[in-house]
């Protein structure tokens, strides 16, 4: 007779999940660990600390896509194991890019016949494409100054100081100048005329924003444009401009189609524009159209020879998932012009809705404009007992995430909120968001104030920190705590970017 | 009484996907179309033309991952739509790059404490990894030579004719020259010696291949680190090396935990490693860890200001999705070191088992080594009936995808076949690409022959001998057509050879 045994402790597979060993051992965080554990311990243990990220689509930060159809969904999860630089292994994924291009440069009214292509790539982002355009302008300056035999060690480039981070990137990395039109109360975007001043023989390309990220104002391109070429006209210097429409270059085609922003006005010679934004797909897809060959050197693109087939490439990445130009395939021809303008103003029917609930209040100012980037971007009317980075803090408690930000140099004393409405944010959740904001105001009006209050009574009005009171204050040591530190992270952050997301 | 009409032809929804029309018109190609189509047809249209590209998991030409597992495929399904760059909105993601980049430099030994955070980034891939590395040692070249007072505005590099495409990029776009140590026959790695030979006062660094792109052979870092030690005590340049561990970064420390190519070497200074090869993750993770903080110049490194936590981040991607860096860590807890191991050994087994039965047929030459990346390079003993190329087309129609290359200069005569071995590549299918290969032999034997039997061609045995001693022969017309397009490719084409 054979003695059954129970199963003994080294039986895990027996376990489940949370009754298993692996519930108990704390995850490693320097050192991989030296044995397995079974997939669905490792699939609990991750998933369980991940729910403590923010729910995407509560992220009123971002302009990121943070929903797609289940259909897209599944082509996402059928692609995500092939490499997209496979090019001759997996030719139509490779063809889908090239339509996207096609597509994207015929919406931008590039100068393209009716069957001819259009330069242009699939990038991973925004960035990686600003950093492709400008280093397009930076080599055509350079061989341009070295045929009119000038020094061409000193490359600059004209933008407002509202740009995103990647332009200080691109910049820095690449060596290269940044001259930043500097903002001013009222008007935060690029004055183009302060701009046209600020060009000089090392201005590799004038940068204008479609799309700006702090208030979503569309820049004015076509004064741009029509001031650059008169200054080039003066100069012969040949000035170009590049459209950084990360955000507005799928807004403004299908919301205001006869904003002259792309390709129709002449110095315009290459533009940028987020697949991940505006483009309703995933995070993890860019693009970058170029005029026409001319403004894309020959000597930047890659001739890769795989199996005799002739690739040539201009990209910072190699390989990268496929999934996202898939995605972006899918979204134009299911949703086509129709659907994207649509979308689009639903988004901007949504924004006007939140707007309306925001002034209703009557405590904020509306600081982005009616046209441009459905989003709305506010400011406290009276900031002196609350500041927007409190709403911002307590409207985390409620599930939303609206950041706060200071406006770039020479504006900083105006903080704003600000809210993107994206395909996914619905009416109901625009109406929900406005009742939580007037919750958190009433909660802060309750709270102390964390500023100096006077100490002449109780019930003294309280007044603004910048002005000056005749009366002596004697502050507590946490208020001197708090407004040292608030004043060394508006130093800090003064220093870097304070507004630096996309 | 009301006509009942028939649904019309704008009842669109009714239709089942294939009896609409949108499986009649022809698909767009140049513009946007004017109207939306259902998502349905959308799905299904796009799928079906998708079904003609290459199965990815017989792409053996490729390093990267196609397999991962169902638990693993649904935590990438979950977090498909984070933007990775939120790292205040989604700090657990954020937690999670930082405990891959511990865990991949303590694996590298790099000099940390137990409890020091190390200094690194998750990366698209190793291309990005290879530009913010060569950013660093150029800025830090800069540096020292301004200090100096000396000109800054020639730096180079040195590395292989064996070194991926990325380099070239690098080398182009960041206006550095590229100075390349050329291979010969029967080596086709990057010569230590010849490197450090080529090194001057301008180079920035020198970068070494863990796991050669063609044959995947692990270049002699500790040989090139000792002769360079030398050079750098007579001449006092400090030149550093850079290794480039895309492929065999999570190979070495698995298989060859004794060999010593990472941070033990006191002048690797950084090394990029590729999460989507070997790290067993699917497209667009990359990796890349510094020794030192002195190693990063902070100038690099930009200070995001998010909410009012200060995030310090040097990528060129901004917004880019989080799923590879969680399942990147996924792998890691999951697997541990017994587990990459494990794998790491059964790829190596049944590149063995590959490479015998491909010896056996005692048309082929292996080429690669038994030590490094597992994968098995061969080529024609007699390529004058039919080469390489052929056999990879003919292996085409069987369903595999075998590329065929030609070695970089100077060995461009030498054309191999490559396979390489996954870890979802078994045993079954070893001896499944066997047979069909022996068979794609057998049906090239048969076949007349596409030049003429005479012929100019330099075979790999000639060159064993020292010198082609070919009488003159007469090349026929598709002979020389043939050769002039060689000709052409080679000098046309700057990397013939160039997939990762």
């Amino acid at each position: 007779m054979v003695l059954s045994k129970t199963a003994s402790q080294s039986d895990v597979s027996v376990h489940s999940t949370f009754a298993s060993r692996y519930v108990r051992d704390s995850l490693p965080r320097f050192k991989m660990p030296e044995n397995s554990i079974p997939k669905e311990a490792a699939y609990q243990i991750i998933n369980d600390e991940l729910m403590l990220d923010g729910n995407p689509r509560l992220n009123l930060a971002s302009f990121v896509t943070t929903w797609m159809e289940p259909e897209c969904d599944k082509l996402i999860m059928d692609s995500i194991n092939k490499n997209y630089v496979d090019m001759d292994e997996y030719p139509v994924t490779t063809e889908l890019q090239n339509r996207c291009v096609n597509m994207i440069a015929h919406l931008f009214n590039a100068p393209l016949g009716d069957g001819e292509t259009a330069i242009g790539v699939g990038t991973v982002g925004s960035s990686e494409a600003i950093m492709l355009a400008g280093l397009a302008f930076k080599r055509r300056w350079q061989n341009k100054m070295k045929a009119l035999g000038k020094p061409c060690d000193k490359p600059n480039i004209v933008t407002g100081a509202n740009v995103q981070v990647c332009w200080e990137k691109f910049a820095r990395y690449f060596e290269v100048e940044l001259k930043e039109v500097k903002l001013r109360e009222g008007y935060y975007v690029m004055d183009p005329e302060k701009a046209v001043e600020m060009v000089d023989e090392n201005t590799i390309c004038v940068a204008a924003i479609l799309g700006s990220t702090l208030n979503g104002e569309f820049e004015d391109v076509k004064r741009l444009n029509d001031l650059l070429v008169e200054k080039n006209k003066e100069t012969g210097w040949d000035t170009p401009i590049h459209v950084d429409a990360a955000s507005g270059g799928f807004i403004a085609p299908f919301l205001y189609p006869e904003l002259e922003w792309d390709f129709r006005l002449p110095l315009v010679k290459s533009i940028n524009v987020s697949g991940h934004k505006y483009g309703l797909v995933y995070a993890g897809i860019g693009w970058v159209i170029w005029r026409s060959k001319e403004d894309l050197p020959e000597e930047l693109i890659f001739h890769i020879n795989y199996l005799g087939a002739d690739q040539p490439t201009f990209t910072l990445n190699f390989s990268k998932g496929s999934s996202q130009v898939i995605a972006q395939y899918y979204q134009l021809i299911r949703l086509g012009y129709e659907g994207y303008r649509n979308i689009m103003e639903n988004c901007q029917e949504n924004a006007m809705v939140l707007k309306a609930g925001l002034e209703r209040t009557g405590r904020f100012n509306i600081v982005s404009k009616d046209n441009g980037v459905p989003l709305v971007a506010f400011s406290l009317k009276d900031n002196s007992s609350h500041n927007e980075f409190e709403i911002s803090e307590t409207l985390r408690r409620f599930g939303w995430i609206v950041p706060a930000y200071t406006m770039p140099p020479d504006a900083q004393h105006v903080t704003v909120l600000r809210v993107v409405i994206r395909e996914d944010f619905s009416r109901t959740l625009a109406e929900r968001l406005v009742l939580d904001i007037e919750k958190v105001l009433h909660e802060l009006d309750m709270l102390p104030s964390r500023v100096t209050e006077k100490l002449t009574g109780g019930n003294a009005p309280v007044v603004p920190v910048e002005e000056h009171h005749p009366a002596v204050v004697k502050k507590t040591a946490i208020e001197v705590q708090r407004e040292i530190t608030a004043a060394w992270r508006k130093f800090v952050a003064d220093r870097k970017k304070t507004n630096g997301v996309c | 009484m009301v006509v009942t009409t028939t649904t019309s032809a704008s009842d669109e929804h009714l239709h089942c996907t294939f009896a609409s029309r949108y499986a009649r018109t022809s698909l767009p190609r140049f513009k946007i179309p004017d109207g939306s189509m259902p998502k349905e047809a959308a799905y299904q249209i796009v799928n079906d033309e998708l079904m003609l590209d290459g199965n990815p998991r017989l792409n053996l030409a490729s390093f990267v991952t196609t397999w991962m597992e169902p638990e693993c495929d649904k935590l990438i399904k979950e977090s498909i739509n984070k933007n990775y760059v939120d790292m205040d909105e989604y700090p657990v993601t954020t937690e999670l790059q930082n405990r891959c980049v511990n865990m991949i430099a303590h694996l590298f030994h790099a000099p940390v404490g137990d409890d020091e955070t190390a200094i690194g980034v998750g990366t698209v891939g190793s291309s990005e990894a290879i530009m913010l590395a060569g950013l660093a040692f150029k800025r830090k070249w800069q540096a020292k030579r301004k200090a100096e007072g000396k000109p800054y505005d020639k730096p180079n590099i040195v590395t292989g004719a064996n070194v991926q495409v990325c380099w070239e990029k690098f080398a182009r776009y960041f206006e550095v020259e590229l100075k390349e140590v050329k291979l010969r026959e029967g080596y086709y790695v990057m010569d230590p010696a010849q490197a450090v030979e080529m090194v001057d006062e301008n180079t920035i660094c020198v970068a070494a291949i863990l796991g050669s792109t063609l044959t995947g052979e692990f270049e002699d870092v500790k040989l090139l680190n000792e002769l360079l030690t030398k050079k750098n005590k007579e001449t006092g340049w400090n030149t550093p090396i850079h290794v480039d561990a895309a492929s065999g970064g999570f190979i070495a420390p698995f298989l060859y935990p004794e060999l010593e190519w990472d941070f033990r070497l006191p002048l690797v200074k950084s090394i990029n490693v590729s999460g989507h090869k070997y790290g067993l993750v699917y497209a667009g993770v990359g990796w890349v860890v510094w020794r030192s903080t002195d190693d990063l110049p902070d100038e690099l490194v930009f200070h995001i200001n998010y909410l009012g936590s200060d995030q310090p981040t040097f990528t060129l991607n901004f917004s880019k999705g989080s799923c590879q860096i969680i399942a990147q860590y996924y792998q890691f807890i999951r697997l541990g070191f017994e587990g990459y191991k494990n794998i790491m050994e059964n790829c190596m087994e049944n590149a063995r088992l590959l490479k015998e039965g491909i010896t056996k047929t005692g048309r082929f030459e292996i080429l690669s080594k038994d030590i490094g990346v597992p994968l098995v390079a061969f080529s024609l003993k007699d390529d004058s009936k039919y080469t390489v190329f052929q056999i990879s087309e003919s292996l085409r129609r069987f369903g595999w995808i075998v590329p065929a290359y030609t070695m970089p200069p100077n060995a461009e005569h030498v054309a191999v076949l490559r396979v390489v071995i996954r870890e979802d590549f078994s045993h079954s299918l070893a001896e499944r690409l066997v047979s069909d290969i022996e068979k794609v032999v057998r049906e090239l034997d048969d076949l007349p022959p596409r030049a003429s039997v005479k012929t100019a061609h330099v075979t790999v045995d000639d060159l064993h001998r020292g010198k082609a001693e070919h009488p003159h022969l007469k090349k026929s017309i598709s002979e020389t057509e043939r050769d002039i397009c060689s000709y052409w490719r080679r000098i046309s084409d700057k990397k013939t050879s160039g997939v990762c």
